[in-house]
């Protein structure tokens, strides 16, 4: 297959973001009939590709290629009319229009300077008929299921001559026997010579459709590899950025107490929300630092999410220090002593245009009340208080944060958190794009807390940090606890990776 | 999955619309002697003529997601502009329509222009914009403009007769055609069916490759020009330029358009809801004329209830489908 022209190449792709390299010198190259996976981790730089290559966003240097004339894609449109197109995760069609519409809106064939719909209806049928699909095409893009809406997007993309079919993140929400369906579309399109992207976390996905995979890590490209010749193991130690040499030597590890067990302080018994994770146990011990292992899309945040209350759980029975429990809310956690430092900073987080100091208030005033309201002397006081204590820079609590660093960002989440003095502490990632030296103070820091009796959960896409600084790691792999571990000198890398790749 | 037969559910808010105008005309006929004519419901239309075209490119607005609070402004604008350029500058009526009909349209594409290029909310521009045009028409004059042209008059008089004794204004005819033309601007053109697309998700029409900006100023822009062709149909009706005139005139507008059925987060929703929705405005005032002694603050009061009704029926809808796509 390789013998042949490719349909595009990209080289050498940099793009920046204020602060950020989100790609650098990134390669890609695509052939007629394959189907090509994009590997990485959050923040691998994927969806950077993905906009870059679909023209939401425009390349800082580099080159695209695409059937050996140099192209510049600088919006959507233009993708589209290169014949690049793209299906994205959360259905990008407009469900207040109907099936038709939604497949030809933008080129829309017209009669006597009229919307010729009844052409368009038929049309549209032929189209899905081709995807062995048979709906009424006059209905609501909104009265079909996400599977049906994918397809109708599918079908969008072959409506014009598409060369490039980029499918990102197609199967996060789809049952098996849509899988299935949507699969035995992928391979008739590949008959047919289109060149296929496919964004998958799900591993088994990957080496049942793909042909060739690119990895990429911290926007960095990795390597690329025939699916046929690469391992699991190997194909995950690319994507987290471990050698399999460097997997087997441990030489951090933490000291951990088993001789008494400590006291418990929650306890999760068959817990699950459905959809997003099945039913699990965890107990949580004062005292103790317990990991969650896992990939991208493991339900690793799922996991975090239900024992916070911000997802209800629809089985199960959960209990804090003895009590049954039934958090409807965060905030039922909040008054358990349970806190939540989110993954997404940016989104669920921090308040930019808000201080250090009104940042880190705001869980201990809500917990308080908003008419108890927190004299702003005490307020410099407890900022100040944490601002020394994790070493946060600049050290003035009147700072927009906006203008501190990631890691200093996290570091303000943290107190936020550590202020309202919770039993529980969940981190959702505290570590991700951080440098290392505040990774450093923030694993320390959690190694006190374990030592002040408190109990917490760590949730990290780093391998090595897990095993640094927990007592026990839950692995987590398609949504579903599959293993727990104690953390004592003969646990490696190798026995988490196995158990997070899985299907071996 | 294939031809169920329950309705779609934008098409639930229209049928209300409908059975809502059906019933409040039944209501007035069964009490009231002499309401059940073809004149009274053609005075409907007579009278709300130029509701009915602002509505018209407020559909538009809203279904887009945005909104024009400038409209009621503008009609006070073009009242102006149109009795000035003929009582003042002596202008004859070749001249002064067009320049009217133009002072709404520019309006419109510097409004929408200013929401496009610098990401602005529509609400803040527009609102920005109806302070502008009201604070311009007092400029022109402080004073009611009593027009005096026999262009103006005999468009003010002229009586269009129908058969059975019954007649309409030229203002009616003017509507109708708007709508007709708005009806097939929106749903056989790419124009209309971009304007549905950005109000279902501006984000996925960007996606899609629709030219989201230059139809997102050509929606202001048909809105703007409404409001000025809705000015002149006033100043017909009137005889007048005044800066008070059609004061509060946008906010009945939004009121029709979402009465009739079109949400007001944008998506869903049709023109000749929109037509409906001023025709359940007009009727109210209808009913509270023919009962003579209620107090015309009345008319408020209804249309207060009748917007808490509706925007509680889309919301119930919403909720509805939302929960059927849960379940799908």
């Amino acid at each position: 297959m390789p013998e042949q022209q490719p349909k595009l190449v990209m080289e050498n792709i940099v793009k920046e973001f204020p602060g950020v390299k989100a790609l650098s010198n990134v390669q890609l190259s695509l052939y007629p009939g394959e189907v090509h996976a994009l590997m990485g981790e959050n923040g691998a730089g994927k969806s950077t590709l993905i906009k870059v290559l679909t023209g939401v966003y425009s390349i800082d240097q580099g080159s695209v290629t695409l059937e050996g004339k140099p192209v510049h894609i600088n919006s959507p449109l233009e993708a589209q009319e290169n014949g690049i197109s793209t299906v994205y995760q959360e259905v990008n069609l407009c469900s207040n229009l109907s099936v038709t519409e939604n497949i030809f809106i933008g080129r829309e064939i017209k009669k006597y300077g009229r919307l010729a719909w009844k052409e368009m209806h038929q049309h549209a049928e032929k189209l899905l008929e081709k995807l062995q699909l048979k709906i009424d095409v006059t209905k609501l893009l909104s009265s079909y299921s996400v599977a049906i809406q994918q397809m109708v997007a599918i079908a969008r993309t072959l409506n014009v001559s598409a060369k490039i079919l980029i499918l990102d993140e197609p199967t996060s929400s789809l049952d098996r026997d849509e899988v299935h369906h949507l699969f035995a579309v992928i391979r008739q399109l590949k008959k047919e010579g289109l060149a296929i992207v496919f964004v998958s976390h799900f591993l088994d996905q990957i080496y049942e459709i793909t042909d060739r995979l690119t990895v990429l890590r911290n926007g960095e490209w990795i390597g690329e590899y025939k699916t046929k010749e690469i391992d699991r193991m190997e194909l995950v130690s690319k994507m987290i950025g471990k050698e399999l040499q460097q997997m087997d030597d441990i030489s951090s590890k933490s000291t951990v107490n088993q001789e008494k067990i400590p006291a418990s302080f929650l306890k999760a018994d068959e817990v699950g929300v459905k959809g997003k994770i099945d039913p699990f146990d965890l107990e949580m011990r004062k005292g103790e630092i317990v990991g969650i292992a896992g990939l991208l899309g493991s339900g690793r945040t799922e996991m975090a999410r239900v024992l916070f209350g911000a997802d209800r759980a629809d089985k199960g029975k959960m209990k804090v220090d003895g009590k049954e429990v039934n958090f409807s809310s965060p905030r039922n956690a909040i008054l358990k002593n349970i806190g939540f430092c989110s993954e997404n900073r940016k989104s669920e987080g921090i308040i930019p245009e808000l201080t250090v100091r009104e940042n880190m208030i705001l869980a201990i005033q809500s917990i308080y009340g908003w008419f108890n309201y927190l004299s702003k002397l005490k307020q410099i006081k407890i900022a100040e208080e944490y601002i020394e204590l994790l070493n946060i820079n600049p050290a003035n609590p009147e700072h927009l944060i906006k203008n501190l660093s990631g890691g200093n960002q996290q570091k303000v989440m943290l107190a936020r958190w550590l202020i309202t003095n919770p039993t529980l502490l969940i981190l959702d990632e505290p570590t991700r794009g951080i440098d290392i030296g505040a990774k450093t103070e923030i694993m320390k820091l959690m190694t006190r807390l374990s030592k002040d009796n408190k109990s917490i959960l760590f949730i990290s896409s780093e391998i090595e940090e897990i095993l640094r600084t927990c007592n026990r790691i839950a692995v987590l792999r398609n949504r579903k606890k599959v293993k727990e571990f104690y953390n004592d000198k003969e646990l490696t890398q190798q026995d988490l990776m196995k158990e997070m790749a899985g299907g071996m | 999955m294939i031809n169920r037969l329950s309705l779609d559910y934008k098409q639930l808010p229209l049928l209300a619309t409908i059975s809502l105008f059906v019933l409040m005309f039944s209501f007035g006929s069964l009490r009231y002697t002499g309401f059940f004519s073809t004149q009274v419901f053609l005075n409907l239309f007579i009278d709300n003529a130029f509701l009915i075209v602002i509505a018209v490119g407020m559909t538009f607005v809203i279904l887009s997601g945005g909104i024009d609070l400038s409209v009621g402004s503008l009609i006070a604008l073009t009242s102006m502009v149109a009795a000035s350029l003929t009582m003042e500058a002596q202008l004859s009526p070749w001249i002064v329509v067009p320049i009217s009909l133009l002072v709404g349209t520019v309006f419109g594409v510097v409004q929408g222009a200013l929401i496009h290029l610098y990401n602005l909310q529509p609400f803040i521009v527009t609102l920005a914009g109806m302070f502008l045009a009201r604070g311009l028409s007092y400029v022109i004059s402080v004073e009611t403009i009593a027009i005096d042209h026999p262009f103006f008059s005999y468009m003010a008089s002229i009586q269009i007769p129908l058969p059975g004794d019954n007649f309409i204004s030229i203002s009616v005819v003017i509507a109708l055609i708007v709508v007709v033309i708005a009806i097939f601007i929106g749903h056989f053109t790419n124009f209309g069916r971009t304007v549905y697309a950005i109000g279902g998700s501006e984000q996925s029409a960007m996606l899609m490759g629709l030219p989201v900006g230059r139809t997102k100023i050509l929606i202001y822009t048909l809105s703007g020009f409404c409001a000025s062709l809705a000015g002149l149909i006033f100043t017909f009706y009137m005889l007048s330029g005044y800066g008070l005139h059609a004061n509060g005139m946008e906010l009945d507008t939004i009121a029709a358009v979402v009465i009739g059925g079109t949400l007001l987060t944008g998506g869903a929703g049709y023109v000749a809801g929109s037509v409906v929705g001023v025709l359940i405005l007009g009727i109210i005032q209808t009913i509270i004329v023919f009962e003579g002694t209620l107090s015309s603050w009345w008319t408020k009061i209804a249309i207060g209830v009748l917007l808490f009704l509706f925007i509680i029926l889309h919301r119930v809808i919403v909720l509805r489908s939302e929960k059927k796509q849960a379940s799908n």
